[in-house]
Parts: structure tokens; sequence; C-alpha cells
């Protein structure tokens, strides 16, 4: 192999860690902030589906891609109320209910989106930072999506709000102990409903970069357990913000592993690097996980990480 | 007056049920549709038909034993959702097995091949419940993320190292042979697969109904520190239950081999360990139940075809509406202990 393949690869890798990484960031926030207060949604594959084509279906009739982007968040939004509603009942499973809507989210947005396979809708606007490069690959790897951005400047935001507003101690002490939080006199049910809610929010604009930026269509196939991987990468990032930042990147990478070397004519073990993703949170959930200690940051009421 | 156990499940499913088919029926008017009607054709396409009713039951096959896959585990208290790729292992081992044993007694390979794809799908979800007791992984996650990397490594192998070229339509495997393929039931088009989901099941419910090991699981996943208190050996436990539940899902898919495909291809993963989980949590983890749900789950996605070529409706229809059923029975585990106080109100 040419030196200049590597090369490519490795700017193909870190292009792709860029724009691969921004719905595994949405979601990973999103999902961060829900279980801060002390609940879990493992519904938000199914969401940022319904993102994805309530996202691509609003562009293509408008010809706004940030409309698509607003109605995706809202119909994320939705999503996440349904699932904060639902378990506020007494005996209800967190877990369980968002695999549930996992499945009604996905059945729907494919029900609904039937007839927005075909059409094209506009794409979602990027920054050409590598336009000082004569390398087209350089090129293609720094054209730096909007919403990109926009989750980079969320993630400091979140950080910031959860450790130093009131609504962010009010999620924490939610989620850290809702006996406090009731006694304190906030409804732990309202404050996870809410929390869930804007979680769902983030995870359907995550969707809505599917298919308005990359791949940038909509099609049944488009989403490959992103919105899972997002939930198992939150733990491995400690609920912390920033690290959902750095990780999203790292999962982006992985992601972009396969088809990158794909370019360079590797192609025996295409299908086994698909698998890299998945391993790779595989890898860091055994590694981070313990049964000795509770996990640093770790909302105790929450589920997930006992 | 408190109801009875059985009387109360009966009466909040029924209503669960309703609460569904009001709901999905709103769903379907708004297609200006008359949900009568398409409910009249849904029923024909699971039951209507000796045809209908076949295909129900051949798709309920593989459903009853992926639903184990999670009704086991979760009787522990674990929340296992990795039937799909335990089917997809399991499939794969069938075909191993089948292969190498080229030219034995067909009976005696068709047992071995079973046997293989059970004990690949019961190492998968093992492994997942060893991460759990031994790791504190939380198995929810780490068994979903199996399912990705079961198919990734199937598509890795029927695309390189087991493909056979002959095949033109699709990637797939080698192929085990027409002589070790498992017949139908005699007067029928439908598997033995069938008759292997129902003794699953029915073994299933006397390990967790009729014996000390099922009375111990019972405890441990109602109350795991009374079970630590008991003295019950919990992590064999959690890895038997997971290996059983694991075996079950790799048996379906040495079922799907040899008995429908006799090759491993994507064919493999078209969401019969999705269904699994729905059937399991429809029939409250009870290995009886699940024969039955299986069955009338099996009839909405046989149906699913019928439906759309009569209603012009696109198939994800059956999800929608599984995904509603899902979703509704969930949220109605909240009416159990309160139909009393209902009353009285």
């Amino acid at each position: 192999m040419s030196e200049v393949g590597w090369w490519g690869v490795l700017i193909a890798v870190v292009g792709g860690a860029i724009r691969v990484s921004t719905p595994y960031l949405f979601v990973s926030l999103g999902e961060t902030l829900t279980e801060k207060s002390g609940r879990v949604n493992l519904g938000l594959e199914g969401t940022l589906v319904m993102g994805a084509m309530s996202g691509y279906a609003v562009a293509h009739l408008t010809g706004s891609p940030w409309l698509g982007v607003l109605v995706a968040g809202m119909a994320g939004a939705t999503f996440g109320l349904a699932h904060g509603a639902i378990c506020n009942l007494p005996r209800v499973n967190d877990i369980a209910v968002g695999i549930a809507l996992f499945l009604l989210g996905t059945g729907l947005a494919f029900h609904l989106g039937k007839p927005f396979i075909e059409p094209s809708a506009p794409r979602l606007p990027h920054f050409a930072l590598g336009a000082w490069s004569a390398s087209p690959q350089v090129r293609a790897a720094l054209e730096i999506n909007a919403l990109f951005v926009v989750g980079l400047v969320l993630a400091p935001l979140l950080l910031w709000g959860l450790r130093n507003t009131r609504w962010g101690l009010v999620v924490r002490t939610v989620g850290d102990n809702s006996d406090a939080a009731r006694a304190l006199g906030y409804s732990a049910e309202q404050v996870r409903a809410m929390a869930t809610m804007a979680g769902g929010f983030l995870a359907g604009v995550g969707g809505s970069f599917l298919s308005l930026y990359y791949p940038g269509t909509w099609n049944e196939g488009l989403s490959s357990g992103q919105g899972l991987m997002a939930i198992a990468l939150v733990i491995f990032a400690r609920w912390n913000p920033m690290h959902c930042f750095w990780v999203s990147l790292l999962f982006g990478g992985a992601t972009a592993l396969g088809p990158a070397l794909q370019s360079i004519g590797i192609t025996t073990h295409y299908y086994l690097l698909n698998a890299a993703p998945y391993a790779l949170t595989l890898v860091l959930l055994v590694w981070s996980s313990s049964t000795r200690h509770t996990l640093v940051g770790a909302p105790s009421e929450l589920r997930i990480s006992r | 007056m408190r109801l009875s156990n059985g009387a109360e499940t009966a009466a909040i499913s029924a209503a669960a049920l309703l609460a569904t088919l009001v709901l999905f029926g709103g769903f379907v008017a708004l297609h200006g549709l008359n949900p009568f009607q398409v409910y009249g054709v849904l029923y024909l396409g699971a039951f209507g038909t000796w045809f209908s009713l076949q295909q129900t039951l051949t798709q309920a096959a593989p459903v009853m034993l992926t639903a184990l896959c999670t009704a086991l585990p979760a009787r522990a208290g674990l929340l296992v959702i990795g039937g799909e790729g335990a089917l997809v292992v399991g499939g794969v081992a069938t075909v191993l097995v089948g292969v190498a044993l080229a030219g034995a007694p067909p009976p005696l390979a068709i047992a071995l091949m079973c046997l293989g794809g059970a004990l690949a799908g019961g190492l998968w979800i093992g492994a997942a419940g060893a991460l759990r007791q031994f790791r504190g992984v939380n198995e929810t996650i780490s068994t979903l993320l199996l399912n990705y990397i079961a198919i990734a490594v199937m598509n890795h192998l029927v695309t390189g190292p087991i493909r056979d070229f002959a095949q033109v339509l699709k990637p797939a495997s080698w192929s085990i042979g027409e002589a070790f393929m498992l017949g139908e039931i005699p007067g029928t088009s439908i598997h033995w697969g069938l008759a292997l989901g129902v003794v699953a099941c029915l073994a299933a419910w006397v390990l967790m109904r009729h014996t000390t090991f099922g009375f111990g699981v019972d405890i441990l996943g109602g109350n795991v520190r009374a079970a630590r208190m008991a003295g019950l050996p919990i992590a064999r436990m959690v890895l038997l239950t997971c290996f059983l539940g694991g075996g079950a899902a790799g048996l379906a898919g040495a079922i799907e081999i040899v008995a429908v495909h006799g090759f491993a291809s994507s064919s493999l993963a078209v969401g019969f360990g999705y269904a699994g989980i729905l059937v399991a949590f429809l029939s409250r983890q009870n290995p009886l139940a699940v024969v039955f749900i299986a069955v009338l789950l099996g009839g909405i996605s046989a149906s699913g075809g019928l439906v759309q070529r009569r209603f012009g409706l696109p198939d994800a229809a059956t999800l929608v509406l599984q995904g509603t059923l899902f979703v509704v029975v969930l949220a109605s585990n909240t009416l159990y202990g309160r139909l009393r106080a209902a009353r009285v109100a």
C-alpha cells in the first residue's frame, strides 16, 4: 500500500469522525440529560429514526432544512414526553418502555416515511474549512457541518448548566435522591418527564442530521443503531457532556474506518470492520464497568448503572 | 374483594388489547380506511384460512424460541434483548456443524446441528450473563450490541470464508444439503420446528414452575437481597437462565437453517429476535403464555402482506400495530393490584 493511501485513510477517518459523530453527540447529550434525572430512555434509536423521517419530510415539503431540524426535534420531544409520561405510572419499567417506543418509533417512521423515500430534500449547510487545501480528500474531511458546530456549543453549555444553574441542580437532585427532591418541593415525575422530553428533542435533531446532511437522504436502512450505541456511550462518558463530545468523535472515527479502508481498496474485512463501533462500545463498556463500586458521576436513582 | 391472579391478568390483558385496537383503529382511520374492515382482513390473513393459519404457525415457531431468550433471564431479573444475535450465531453454527458432518446419517446430523446451534446461542447470551454477573456490565446494552456484532460476523463469513459462490441471488454460506433438511409435519406445510418450539416452551414452563431451580430464580428476580440472604447460588442462576435463553434462540437459528433455508444468509436476521422480546413481555415472561402470544404475533406478521395489498398500507403498518401493543401492555402493568380500588371508586 502506498504512503498516500494510508494518509488518505487517516484523513478520511478524521473527516468521518467529524461527520459521523454528530448524531452520536446529540443523542448522547440528550440521554445524559435524561439519565441525570434518574431515568433511562432506551427508545432513542426509534426517536432518531423518527427525527430523520420527519425532518426530511418537512425539509422536502417546505424547502427549509432548518425547519426540518426543528420539526425533527419536536417529533423527538413528543416521543420523549410519551416515554416520560408512561414511566411516571407506578410499576412501569423505563427500560422496557424504551424498547417498546424504539419499536413504535421505527415502525411509525417507516410507515409515514414511505412516500418520502424517492423525492429529494435540501441539505443542511456546512463550513468549508478545508478550502485552503488542494487535496480533495482534505477539503472533504474539513467540511464542518452546521449541526456539529451547534453540538460543539451545546456540550459545554449543558455541562455548565447541569453544574451551575438551579434547574441543573434540580435535575441532579432528582436523579440522585428523588426523596430529597420531593422534600424540597419538586415533583420527581415532572422533572423526569421534562428531562426525557428535552432528551428526546436532542435525539430527534440528531436524527435529522442523518437525513439532511450525511448520508443526506431518507430510507429505512438509514440508522444502524447509532441511537443505541449513543446510550452505551453515555455510560462510558460518565454522564459528562464534554466527555460525550470526545467519545462521539471516537465513535465517529470507528464507524468511518470500514468505508475509509474500502476507499483505498482494502475490502477483505469490510463487514468485520462494520462491527468495529459495536465491538468498541462493548469493550469500553466492559472496561468501564465494575461490580465493586458505583461508577463516578452515575446518578444513584438510575436503573442501568447498578 | 380481590380478584384472583388469573382473572386480574385476563382482565388487564383484555383491556390492553382493546385499547390497542382502538388506538390503531384511529391511526388507520386517519388514512381514510374503515378500521373494522382492516381488522377483518387482518384476521383473514392471520387465521381465516387453512393457508394463512399455516403461514402464521410457521412464523410463530422461531418467535416462541427467541421469546424464551428474553423470558427466562427476565425471571431472574435480567433484561436480555439479544435474541436476534443468538439466532444468527446459532444459525451459522448449525451450518458449520452440518457441513462438517456431511455424509453422516441424517437423523443424527440434524440432532447434532440443532444441538450445535443451541450451544452457540447459549454461549453467546451466557457470555452477556457472565459480563453482568462478574463485571457489572448492563446486560440490556451488551446483548443489544452483540446483535449487531453477530450480524456483522455472519455477513463477514458468508461473503468470504464460508461463501458458496454458486448462490447468485445474495451472498450465502455453503449449503447443508437436501438430505439434512428437516421435513414438514405430515398433511401440512408447517415444518417440525413448530413442535420443537412448543416442546421448548413447555420444558421451560416446567423448569420455571415445578422445580426448585425455577422457584429460586423467581426469588432472585423478585428480590436480589432476599436471594442472597437465602444463600441461593445467584451466579449460577444468572448464567444458567442466560445460557438456556440463548440456547433457545440459537435453536431458533438452527431451525431456520435445517427447516427453511438450508444455508446461512442475511435472511436469518429478519427480526424474529426482536419479535421475541415483544412476545416475552406480552406473555409476562410466562413460557406457557409465550406459545399462544407467539401465534398471535405470528398472525399479525403473516397478515401484513395481505393488509398491504388490500388497502395500500405500507408493510410497516404491522410494525406500528406491534409497537402500539407493546407500549400499551407495558403501561397496563400499572393496573395490577389496583382493580379492586377502581371498583370501590
